[in-house]
């Protein structure tokens, strides 16, 4: 329900060109053109937002300013404050995080024979997989290859992609799928069995699978139950906080604290898998975030401190479609099937001011273009927004198409009084994804011996911006490779003495470096407690 | 600043802006929340809550972080609750009525009082999917259960017991993998893999300059 006389006065215009706005297919940009908008507008490239990193494997790149603050923060604990000699825990693979990645991890770990555990600092399923709303890109429909799949995702990566995990993501994104199927996923498809695919931003062929509007979700719910169903003891509400080695430099296992007693303890692994997530909860330049309540980048931190390099750390996705209205729910993500399905971005005056399906950083660097300097955009609340107007799928698909295939989002606008099959939505760009992360090679392992990483905490799968579809797609491909082979590692693996020295040696280099914070980190859950007069 | 509302978390009354969900109210209150806060936006199930508008007796039942604040609202969250998840190998179970009453048998118990739909903080029709896979109608049940988030309302107002959410999610796992038509097309493609079909392809791409490969990126064709 739209009060707001100037919100009422726009969507008349939006209505009154609707007829016309349907018929059109807006040009896509030329490279030139891409190149200009995103150096002007994206947030990427706004150079006073960046850090440059003092200390650490990745000294003297940049970061965002609220990573930099942790990544050269102070440990929460001290080798002294820990007892390492009296494990715990004491288990084959160490899974670190209860997302999509770490159970894909986990269960294949599990599958190998392997001692698997879980520890989450939250719920297991307390993860952006649960929140993926549109889809998993997969190259296997006749028109389509893994190849077309690879040259869509490097080049909307801008060319700077990994290309040894780009070439293991989309050929094994036919078998992730089909391992998804057999687990029980529902995926959306026809009579006969054929998938029903559709586009993303920046794809060449139509190759996004999914569940309705909840593949995530989907996804997430089933790998849970599988979890549970193997009996892969997860342990919740614990958080890690730093990770061990041992004597040969290996990594060797976790310091836990729980969540809500604050105890320490200790866990012991022959090999560990990082698969801890994003950060769009540090809310970077300020901007609303599409991710859950956990995603701080406390992988990046662990590993950083430990001794691995990150890839691409400044590279930030900012979805183009946040709700920017109503204010309850700004910031959370209108997912890109929307557009998939036929709805149109739209301005103030009623104009499609670019086609709707360009990669993500081109799209969100265009609406920030609209909102700011064309003067095109919507007041709301908290800001700008344009129209995405969703009542174009109803009129080019038929009466029931936003039911049936986005019903989520059917759902939450619901709730605030907005029925998108009648009226549009104003959305505006939310942080979203965490493109860069730590380094892996193609056998999932960091820099640091014995642990292995999958997920959004790895970087350089996608190069510099994600494709809709190849995140899901990569927490199981990488998840279950990681799995693999932390458990194929962990029958080899003989652990030395346990030690936290590298926390000493990271101390020192702060104070080499002329760091002096009182920032702790890893930053575990943002503080959003208003604090009132508190002691 | 918005107008300002009483709203009685456990018991305690607070003062919050009208415009906030209950989530934000409870931050707002001073919170800092670890337990019953998920994905913050109607996916995860983790802030199951209930409560009474004063003067209303109506106890009812939804999703703190996508709920508005009511004047009066008397609210309790529910961050857990002991739902029973039988343990089944999906190799194994085939999607027959038997299974079921194997693993959750106490859904013949269902009395039919509508209290577990009535609760639905998703405003599905829970009774209804219940009945389905009291028939062993699996694909109705996980169609009729989809948007279902497992925040477990359902079973908090059951007088039969049923952990309704674990029981649609082992139909929809039945539906999903051994009633619902087989995809050809992922398997022929899967094999062609294997084989090393694209292999040259890949390998030719992965080895050209950057410029040949804009050059390829910016001229590709793009389905309609």
């Amino acid at each position: 329900m739209y009060t707001d006389p100037i919100m009422q006065e726009s969507i008349k215009l939006v209505e009154a060109a609707r007829e016309a706005n349907i018929r059109l297919d807006p040009r896509r940009m030329t490279a030139e053109e891409k190149d200009v908008l995103l150096k002007t507008y994206h947030p990427d490239y706004r150079v006073e937002q960046f850090e440059e990193l003092k200390i650490g494997p990745n000294k003297g790149g940049k970061v965002p300013i609220e990573l930099a603050k942790l990544l050269q923060g102070n440990p929460r604990i001290t080798a002294a404050q820990v007892d390492l000699s009296k494990p715990d825990y004491d288990v084959d693979v160490l899974v670190i995080g209860g997302g999509g990645a770490g159970s894909s991890a986990a269960i294949e770990a599990h599958e190998n024979g392997a001692n698997v555990m879980i520890v989450t600092k939250l719920r297991i399923g307390d993860a952006n997989t649960m929140m993926a709303e549109g889809g998993i890109q997969a190259a296997d429909k006749p028109n389509d290859s893994p190849a077309q799949h690879y040259l869509d995702a490097f080049g909307g990566g801008h060319f700077a992609a990994q290309k040894d995990l780009l070439y293991k993501l989309v050929t094994d994104a036919p078998d992730a799928i089909r391992w998804l199927s057999e687990l029980g996923v529902e995926f959306d498809k026809a009579p006969d069995g054929t998938m029903i695919t559709t586009h993303g931003g920046g794809t060449s062929r139509k190759r996004m699978h999914a569940a309705k509007d909840y593949s995530g979700a989907e996804i997430m719910r089933t790998l849970r139950d599988e979890v549970l169903n193997r009996n892969i003891p997860v342990v919740d509400f614990t958080s890690v906080i730093e990770l061990i080695k041992d004597d040969k430099g290996c990594c060797a296992g976790a310091v836990l604290m729980n969540m809500e007693t604050k105890e320490l303890l200790v866990a012991k692994a022959k090999t560990v898998v990082l698969a801890t997530g994003g950060a769009g909860r540090l809310h970077y330049q300020g901007f609303p975030t599409s991710n859950h309540y956990g995603a701080t980048a406390d992988g990046l931190v662990l590993a950083y401190r430990a001794g691995a390099r990150l890839l691409y750390p400044e590279t930030l996705q900012y979805h183009p479609t946040g709700a920017a209205f109503p204010a309850q729910i700004y910031g959370a993500l209108v997912t890109e099937k929307v557009r998939s399905l036929g709805a149109m971005l739209i301005n103030a005056k009623g104009e499609a001011f670019m086609n709707p399906l360009e990669t993500r950083d081109v799209s969100a660097a265009s609406i920030i273009r609209e909102c700011s300097d064309r003067g095109n955009g919507i007041p709301t609340p908290e800001g700008f927004g344009v129209w995405l107007d969703t009542p174009m799928i109803e009129l080019k698909h038929g009466e029931g198409t936003i039911e049936a295939r986005i019903p989520a989002m059917m759902r939450m606008f619901g709730k605030h009084g907005i029925d998108i099959r009648k009226e549009p939505i104003l959305i505006y760009p939310t942080l979203h994804y965490q493109n860069g992360g730590v380094k892996i090679t193609d056998n999932g392992q960091t820099d640091i011996e014995n642990l292995f990483a999958a997920g959004e905490v790895v970087g350089g799968i996608h190069g510099r911006n994600r494709l809709m579809g190849n995140s899901l797609l990569d927490i199981i491909v990488f998840g279950r490779n990681a799995g693999q082979q932390a458990s194929q590692k962990a029958k080899e693996v003989s652990v030395g003495t346990l030690t936290l020295s590298h926390l000493d040696a990271f101390k020192q280099e702060l104070k080499d470096g002329g760091i002096d914070t009182d920032v702790a980190s890893p930053k575990l859950l943002p503080d959003y407690a208003r604090r009132n007069n508190t002691i | 600043m918005s107008n300002l509302v009483n709203v009685y978390f456990f018991g305690k009354k607070y003062q919050v802006p009208e415009s906030l969900t209950i989530m934000e109210a409870m931050e707002y209150a001073g919170y800092q929340l670890v337990r019953g806060c998920g994905c913050r936006n109607g996916f995860c199930g983790a802030c199951a809550t209930i409560y009474r508008i004063a003067g209303d007796r109506t106890l009812r039942a939804c999703l703190a972080c996508s709920t508005k604040v009511e004047d009066n609202m008397y609210v309790a969250t529910l961050p857990f609750f002991p739902l029973v998840k039988a343990v089944y190998d999906i190799e194994k179970v085939k999607p027959t009525e038997q299974i079921m009453m194997q693993l959750y048998p106490e859904i013949y118990s269902c009395i039919g009082c509508n209290a577990c739909t009535n609760a639905c903080t998703q405003g599905l029709n829970v009774m209804q999917y219940i009945a389905y896979a009291q028939r062993g109608e699996y694909e109705k049940c996980a169609e009729e259960s989809f948007d279902c988030v497992m925040c477990g309302v359902c079973s908090t107002r059951c007088p039969a017991e049923i952990s309704h959410p674990q029981v649609a999610m082992l139909a929809r796992r039945l539906n999903g993998k051994y009633l619902a038509p087989h995809c050809d097309h992922l398997d022929e493609r899967i094999e062609e893999i294997n084989s090393g079909k694209y292999e040259l392809l890949l390998e030719d791409l992965m080895g050209k300059p950057i410029s040949e490969m804009q050059e390829l990126y910016n001229n590709r064709d793009i389905e309609k």
